[in-house]
């Protein structure tokens, strides 16, 4: 008789945390997306972590063939995917056995029983097994049988082995939706939508579904199971939907064209983790927004300055490789003084590294990763919901200043998904640019606005301006070459002022939670959620703890030198080797502590606060995980 | 306001800094007198090119001009039609900058059709680098990058366009002022990727390279400029054709009045044939090297596709996009 470790009735929790695990050809990932949706639709606050192999389909069985999906939902405000799980579904010894380490003790195991057998322990590199070994004795193991069930469930449709089992995900699904009693009827519609026309699968997933579903209330009889019920997530008032951080981005670039009164041109090459915004945008032509696949990265970028040269708001998108190969161009685009978004959902490693796996480490290639004096304003998104106002920021700076502009975003943040209160658009105020008006005096495209050094975006076709532009240094006045000395020198400062311009616009930097003295937590980007919770935690435990987190990383708000000054300690935690914090010392000239990751996974809100309270009792010491 | 412009007024006021007796003077010449001879309005009109000498072409044509990064003028100029297909777009580049540095973004230019006006000015030498052999040389070519004589096989560049299915491709040689504007224009009324190989003479580091083949006394002999229905006749007499011989399937020169040989019997230029441009574009000396709009069909562009997907009504529809999607309504 094992149970979910709350084993009295009232001892239902706010939040749990769940984990799918299985093959990466199991369909985790969709079951996590579905139990995602039916958790937001059922009125949980919710923030999840798909954690996945680059293959495809990996050999089956293997460790490294392992795909999972984690998420944290109930009735407070999450911030994070959590911890560590409060319930592992696996679907074979190695979804098991890789698993095992994220879990505390007591946690609830569910594996599917006839995926232990002696071959697939084998292919998991596993000798005994585990479900009768003893390793797993300080977890309660519910051994079902899931594969024979969902045959069994899907028997009257005709469908073979192999495809019966591959109902299993929804048979799972459905029993995962009965232990949280989460609504079934999201997933019921999604698998009509998705097999309509396909009877026989339709009818074989809902059955497997509704079978998942009956099992549990079955197996409660039984008392093998409890189910759990959470109270609704204290939400504001608003409407919410779920959104990823690569819709968000998509999103925010069709309401920044919207804002700016331009149509976005979105090239990009495909690479991982960042083609999902491709995806999204390529469906979202009638809203202003062209999509282009480009033959590679440099040709998307290049693309993208000529679109905007031509008068549209230019806009690429890739990860650290792919970012690599255009800089180039990207200094084309601030010799030229043209508006370019770069989007760059960071992934982990150097060369290829893991592309699935999420990490911080682009920050020096954003701020310093070119030739010659080459300033690029860059901004990060700390979630999925703030992606889209990061996207509105970054196209924002992009016109105003006539610049391209770095969007941060992580592998993380592109695939995880939260509940987000959708805006209002009408409540933003527009995007200026400097393009010129109808009564705007002919021909000097190169003059510029002393308050921004915006030049004037004017674009083929327009008889007023015509002008060439280059790579070639230019004179300051005329945009004509020039090898002028001075000119070089006047031009090089007026790119630098251009960048520290963009700070005059942007709001001061403002604390998230805590009070000045004591030790402030810096971070910026997708740790967000996890700082946000640890500093929380700590603050309720009675450490003097406060927490900043960035938008802006270049160039940092001009109040921040004051507002860190504040403290008696600063830790700068991020998941690389010390980036910001070094950018932070450059630029600040303050003496900062350095909490990094760099394991391709997010913080834990448990080694935060580790990493806090060591700190907070003996300050000036660098801590590592 | 075109109407009264002359080719004079397509000069734009900077002084042009080529050496002199490079054959981008007269290119340049030849693409102001196409532009004032099609009487082009130079705000819709946008030069973009890559890096080398042919590059700097745009900063001396007086339209919208971009001189971009090595290699990449073609992916450029696509973004600009994209934004805007009602431009005029031409792509300036050479045979370092075009089939080397960027050969992937001219294939991908060419099979797209994007509607650009490609211009590849191919003097087989990096001439902006001080002379090292490029992807065009010659076998045994010495340059400072290969003194003892190049030993990479170059590239054909239109025999690269037809490989690319390119839609039209054409060949000229710097110097033919009488020709050159009237393959510009045509290359420009082409809508989709219109590819021009234009021959021209680097005279400080391949001075003459092109000599077996445009020397004025010999021209007559080593050229043979081909025009669509016409049978492929070429001699300072006009007593010279090509002949497809099935055996081999090549074409073979022959002369006209000898072995019973007429006019019958010369192949007849048919420019939407693919496999007559292949062997065209491939014809080498001692045979005389083809001239002219080589290959030209009719194909979709691609641009004109993205034009079909513009916006209307857009806020209505981003807040719609905004509420798509699993909504959870706690107001």
């Amino acid at each position: 008789m094992t149970r979910l470790r709350a084993t009295r009735q009232d001892g239902d929790r706010i939040s749990y945390v769940v984990r799918f695990a299985g093959d990466s050809g199991d369909g985790i990932q969709l079951q996590g997306q579905q139990f995602t949706v039916a958790s937001a639709l059922g009125g949980s606050d919710l923030a999840t972590l798909p954690d996945f192999p680059a293959e495809i389909r990996a050999p089956a069985g293997t460790r490294y063939g392992v795909s999972a999906f984690q998420i944290q939902f109930g009735g407070e405000h999450i911030t994070t995917p959590g911890d560590s799980p409060d319930v592992l579904i696996a679907f074979n010894p190695a979804a098991l056995v890789v698993n095992l380490p994220h879990l505390s003790p007591g946690a609830l195991i569910v594996v599917d029983e006839q995926a232990f057998t002696d071959q697939r322990l084998k292919r998991a590199d596993l000798a005994t097994n585990p479900l009768t070994d003893g390793s797993l004795s300080e977890f309660e193991v519910v051994p079902v049988g899931i594969s024979n069930l969902t045959q069994e469930a899907v028997k009257p449709f005709g469908l073979g082995t192999k495809d019966s089992l591959r109902c299993k995900n929804f048979w799972a699904l459905g029993l995962m939706l009965w232990m949280f009693d989460q609504p079934r009827q999201p997933t019921i519609e999604w698998i009509e939508r998705k097999f309509g026309a396909d009877e026989q699968l339709r009818d074989a997933n809902l059955a497997a579904l509704n079978a998942g579903h009956a099992y549990g209330e079955t197996a409660e009889l039984a008392h093998e199971l409890v189910q759990h019920h959470t109270p609704p997530a204290p939400f504001a008032s608003a409407e919410y939907r779920t959104l990823t951080g690569a819709e968000g981005v998509a999103l925010g670039l069709v309401a920044a064209g919207e804002l700016a009164d331009t149509e976005v041109v979105f090239c990009s090459y495909p690479i991982t983790p960042a083609s999902s915004v491709l995806h999204h945008l390529a469906n979202l032509e009638d809203a202003g927004v062209s999509t282009f696949q480009a033959e590679d990265e440099i040709a998307a970028v290049c693309a993208a300055i000529g679109a905007s040269y031509a008068g549209k708001l230019g806009v690429t998108s890739s990860s650290g490789p792919g970012v690599a190969l255009k800089t180039e161009a990207i200094g084309l685009a601030v010799a030229t003084e043209l508006p370019l978004v770069i989007v760059n959902s960071q992934r982990a490693g150097p060369s290829t590294g893991m592309p699935t796996k999420t990490e911080q480490s682009d920050l020096y290639q954003a701020i310093y990763g070119r030739n010659g004096d080459t300033p690029v304003p860059v901004v990060a998104a700390r979630s999925p919901g703030d992606c889209f106002d990061a996207a509105v920021e970054a196209t924002r700076i992009a016109l105003r200043h006539m610049t391209p502009v770095f969007l941060l975003t992580d592998g993380y943040i592109a695939n995880a998904s939260e509940l987000w209160p959708i805006p209002d658009i009408d409540a933003y105020p527009p995007i200026d640019s400097t393009r010129p008006g109808d009564d705007a005096e002919p021909g000097h495209v190169f003059r510029r606005d002393p308050a921004t050094q915006g030049r004037v975006w004017a674009a083929p076709g327009d008889p007023r301006f015509i002008h060439r532009v280059g790579g070639i240094e230019k004179d300051i006045d005329t945009g004509n070459i020039s090898y002028d000395p001075a000119n070089h020198q006047a031009m090089t400062d007026m790119r630098a002022d251009k960048l520290a311009k963009v700070a005059d616009f942007i709001p001061d930097q403002e604390l998230e939670q805590g009070k000045p003295g004591g030790l402030v937590v810096v971070g910026w980007g997708s740790t967000y959620g996890t700082l946000h919770k640890a500093v929380r935690d700590c603050i309720r435990d009675g450490i003097p703890v406060a927490q900043i987190h960035l938008r802006h990383l270049n160039p940092l708000p001009n109040n921040l030198g004051a507002l860190l000054a504040r403290f008696d300690d600063i830790l700068v935690a991020e998941l690389n080797t010390g980036q910001l914090a070094t950018v932070l010392r450059d630029k600040l000239g303050v003496q900062v502590h350095q909490y990094n990751q760099v394991s391709g996974q997010p913080f834990t809100v448990a080694d935060v606060r580790r990493a806090i309270q060591i700190h907070a009792e003996v300050p000036m010491r660098e801590v590592r995980p | 306001m075109s109407e009264a412009l002359t080719f004079k007024d397509y000069a734009s006021d900077q002084e042009v800094r080529w050496c002199p007796g490079c054959g981008d003077y007269s290119i340049l010449k030849a693409v102001h007198r196409a532009l004032a001879d099609v009487g082009a309005d130079p705000a819709q009109t946008v030069f973009v090119s890559g890096i080398g000498c042919s590059s700097r072409l745009p900063y001396y044509v007086e339209t919208y001009g971009f001189h971009t990064i090595h290699g990449r003028a073609p992916a450029i100029a696509t973004g600009v039609k994209l934004a805007n297909p009602e431009l005029d777009v031409w792509v300036i580049t050479g045979d370092g900058d075009g089939l080397s540095i960027g050969g992937n973004h001219l294939l991908h230019a060419l099979r797209r059709n994007v509607d650009l006006n490609i211009l590849m000015f191919n003097n087989e030498i990096y001439g902006l680098t001080k002379g090292q052999y490029s992807p065009t040389s010659r076998l045994g070519t010495t340059s400072p990058s290969s003194p003892a004589g190049s030993f990479d096989a170059p590239v054909n560049p239109a025999l690269f366009a037809i490989g690319a299915h390119a839609t039209f491709i054409a060949r000229a040689v710097d110097i033919d002022q009488k020709g050159l504007p009237g393959i510009l224009t045509q290359a420009r009324e082409h809508r989709g990727a219109a590819f021009v190989e234009i021959l021209q003479n680097c005279i400080v580091y391949n001075k003459d390279v092109f000599d077996d083949v445009v020397a004025k006394k010999t021209a007559a002999e080593t050229q043979i400029h081909v025009e669509h229905g016409q049978p492929l006749i070429y001699g300072k007499d006009r007593d010279k054709g090509l002949r497809l011989n099935p055996a081999t399937l090549a074409l073979e020169a022959v002369t006209l009045g000898e072995n019973g040989v007429t006019e019958t019997d010369l192949m007849v230029h048919d420019e939407t044939n693919p496999v007559l441009a292949q062997m065209l574009v491939s014809l080498a000396p001692p045979l005389p090297t083809a001239m002219g709009v080589i290959h030209r069909r009719h194909a979709p562009a691609y641009d004109a596709s993205f034009a079909t997907l513009k916006p209307h009504e857009r806020r209505h529809r981003v807040k719609e996009l905004l509420h798509r999607g699993n909504v959870l309504d706690r107001r």
